[in-house]
């Protein structure tokens, strides 16, 4: 019997490769269906740290499509969604994109979360020409051409959420942020914002991610007695944050503090106690009262339980699937420039209201919202503004 | 600064101190003592944690009279099931790498991943909120100005009883002696006559044990999520390393020097340049110091 060498193998093995592939593709009944159907990709973190987050925006795409299945797909076609895991990890999420473009060729991808993800794939986009529609408030000093952000970018929200604090509530301010590229982009927003409302900035803190100790940061808050605490702390760090906070005598109701970061997501792991009366600056709130809201937070539960709430990057998730179905029928095509092209200035009835892309930047127009929080996890709007054009690049 | 605010940060770094202590008296026991770098300690630390979200939730549901006092059966819970665990854990898995510490860290920072994601797909994904018993809620005032948060109170006195008692069963009781004998001299020990395997794991169960108390009292003031004790394992190891493996004196030193310098510095500076700053400091009494600050003297 001959043994069997490399070059050998490799033959027999390309052979029965070629003949799997022909069997499968003979009998496949995918292949009759395939021009009823549109693959798109939707790539979240379902593991790791970040899955805490991601999770649920991926519930909220999922509901989209199922929505724009039961109207009859897009240009006549069935939404085929590929999910992939993107694991928290930067690289796996380039390789994953790389995967559902050249692989699946996927005619649009919904996904990430950070800002450390889109980074790493978007080069993968611009390279093979896909389109990313991005669900998450951010810091902004970005545009792509292969990317549409249905979230705020930074000034969205924190120059609403300044000037309504220094009308409101007081001109003295407190920053406290977690140290990385997002608080300290919002807070080099927030300080000549502070400037130009006749307001004083007392402090400006960092502390390290994941950082639980903020009782040395809570002392410098007590001496330094500011009207409001800007907060930009993220993830577990804000369960600290705000429990310390309220043990050190500075809860809702003695000090006003206003966070960028905070959606009812993040209320049940804070404590609906610990949160009571703290503000968040958000596009969308679960209470805000509309039609289209209704019916949407009404889905989300039907399809997912109860007890679930819905913050503002899901909103902005479920948004993003919707416009690119509209943009997609406007041009009556699904490649990614005809697609873009029709974005442009495209409106929406979304459940935060009506909002349209942006006629260049590939931003939203979007309203800023403030609410406070209420014992029941909700929030209570106080104010809403006027739709805010996206300036990722702001003149600081 | 004025006077209320320096004695307010005296006091957090005291109940720092307290913290780091908490965390680190448990890794100390298994990782000084026994030489087991144990990685999935932090992943202990949330077991306790969410064993005590679910005490919480139980008394919530059906003892709502006695929801005041759920902190004690948490607690007290939280250590039972973390020392059966660090039990089992030790018996089924620990005791065939004892030779080999390489392995061990690899092996256990593997499990500590797979408790991760079990506990994100069994306890779910979001962060848990664990209910403050009220009269832990707010602050104690001993004069105005100052404000001294309950729970922090608390925690130090529950560091105390908890380093009482380590004290007491490692230097008072017969079973103390043993983990003492075995640790100095695990040949000779095993000759006189010590049964080494049972101490071994008892003492693992021990160190996990505080480990679930340590993670029982967090949920005070920090999340509980299936990452939280990825949050608590550097620090711990940290407190640990610089004070000395092999000395619980070497723990409380060094979680004291470092717990006052931290609060001193982050009033001073950042948050983050006062973690950098620490750091720093480690690393350089650590090279002149490889063995920490405190060392046992005990023939090699």
């Amino acid at each position: 019997m001959a043994r069997m060498n490399r070059r050998r193998f490799l033959i027999t093995g390309g052979k029965l490769a070629a003949a799997g592939a022909l069997t499968y593709s003979g009998l496949s009944p995918r292949i009759g269906r395939a021009a009823d159907t549109v693959k798109v990709g939707i790539l979240h973190s379902l593991s790791g740290t970040i899955a805490i987050a991601e999770a649920a925006i991926v519930d909220a795409e999922r509901l989209a499509i199922d929505e724009i299945n039961a109207q009859g797909g897009v240009l006549g076609r069935r939404i085929e969604p590929i999910i992939e895991d993107g694991a928290s990890d930067w690289p796996t999420f380039a390789e994953k994109a790389r995967k559902l473009l050249v692989r699946d060729k996927v005619a649009v991808v919904f996904g990430c979360y950070t800002s450390a993800s889109r980074k790493s794939v978007l080069p993968v986009f611009e390279q093979n020409k896909g389109l990313l529609y991005y669900p998450t408030y951010y810091e902004g000093q970005e545009i792509s051409k292969n990317c549409i952000y249905t979230a705020q970018e930074a000034t969205q929200s924190v120059i609403a959420a300044i000037e309504w604090l220094a009308a409101n509530k007081g001109k003295s301010f407190f920053l406290v942020g977690s140290d990385y590229i997002y608080p300290r982009t919002c807070n080099k927003i927030a300080k000549p914002t502070i400037a130009r409302v006749g307001g004083r900035t007392l402090g400006e803190e960092y502390a390290p991610l994941g950082h639980t100790e903020f009782s040395s940061i809570i002392n410098k808050i007590k001496a330094a007695k500011p009207d409001c605490i800007y907060s930009t702390v993220v993830g577990g760090s804000n369960v600290a944050f705000y429990k310390q906070l309220n043990a050190a005598g500075l809860s809702g109701a003695k000090q006003t503090l206003l966070s960028t970061v905070v959606s009812e997501n993040e209320i049940d792991g804070i404590g609906r106690d610990n949160a009571v009366g703290y503000y968040a600056c958000m596009g969308y709130f679960q209470s805000q009262k509309s039609a289209t809201n209704d019916r949407f937070v009404k889905a989300i539960k039907a399809k997912y339980g109860q007890e679930r709430v819905v913050g503002d990057p899901m909103e902005c998730g479920y948004t993003g699937v919707h416009f690119w179905r509209l943009a997609a029928e406007k041009a009556k095509s699904f490649a990614v420039e005809k697609v873009v092209a029709a974005s442009s200035n495209l409106e929406l009835d979304a459940p935060e209201g009506k909002i349209k892309l942006h006629a260049s930047n590939h931003h939203t127009w979007k309203h800023a919202r403030i609410g406070v929080a209420r014992a029941d996890g909700q929030f209570d709007i106080v104010h809403e503004s006027p739709l805010i054009e996206p300036n990722p690049y702001p003149k600081l | 600064m004025n006077v209320e605010i320096a004695a307010m940060q005296v006091f957090s770094g005291i109940s720092l101190f307290t913290i780091l202590v908490l965390m680190a008296l448990g890794l100390s026991i298994v990782f000084g003592l026994m030489g087991v770098i144990n990685m999935a300690h932090g992943e202990v630390m949330a077991l306790g944690a969410y064993v005590t979200y679910y005490t919480a939730r139980f008394f919530g549901a059906y003892l709502p009279s006695l929801m005041g006092a759920y902190v004690f059966f948490g607690i007290a819970l939280a250590f039972l099931v973390t020392f059966a665990f660090g039990y089992l854990l030790e018996r089924s898995f620990i005791r065939f790498l004892y030779a080999r510490p390489l392995d061990t860290l690899l092996a256990t920072w593997g499990l500590s991943l797979v408790l991760q994601q079990a506990y994100r797909s069994g306890f779910g994904a979001q962060e848990v909120s664990v209910p403050m018993t009220s009269w832990l809620t707010g602050a104690w005032e001993p004069i105005a100005g100052i404000q001294l948060p309950l729970n922090r109170l608390f925690i130090i006195w529950l560091t105390l009883l908890v380093s009482g008692g380590v004290y007491l069963i490692l230097y008072r009781t017969r079973w103390g002696l043993r983990i003492r004998a075995v640790t100095q001299n695990r040949a000779m020990s095993g000759a006189v006559g010590i049964d080494t395997g049972r101490v071994d794991a008892m003492s693992f169960a021990l160190g996990c044990g505080l480990a679930g108390i340590a993670g029982s009292a967090f949920t005070m003031i920090g999340s509980t999520n299936p990452l939280t004790g990825q949050l608590y394992i550097v620090d711990a190891f940290i407190v640990v390393v610089f004070g000395g493996v092999q000395s619980l004196l070497g723990t409380f030193a060094s979680g004291f020097v470092i717990a006052s310098s931290q609060s001193f510095l982050e009033f001073l500076l950042s948050g983050s340049m006062a973690k950098v700053s620490i750091l720093l400091a480690v690393i350089t009494v650590l090279y002149f110091r490889p063995t920490g600050l405190f060392t046992s003297k005990v023939r090699q």
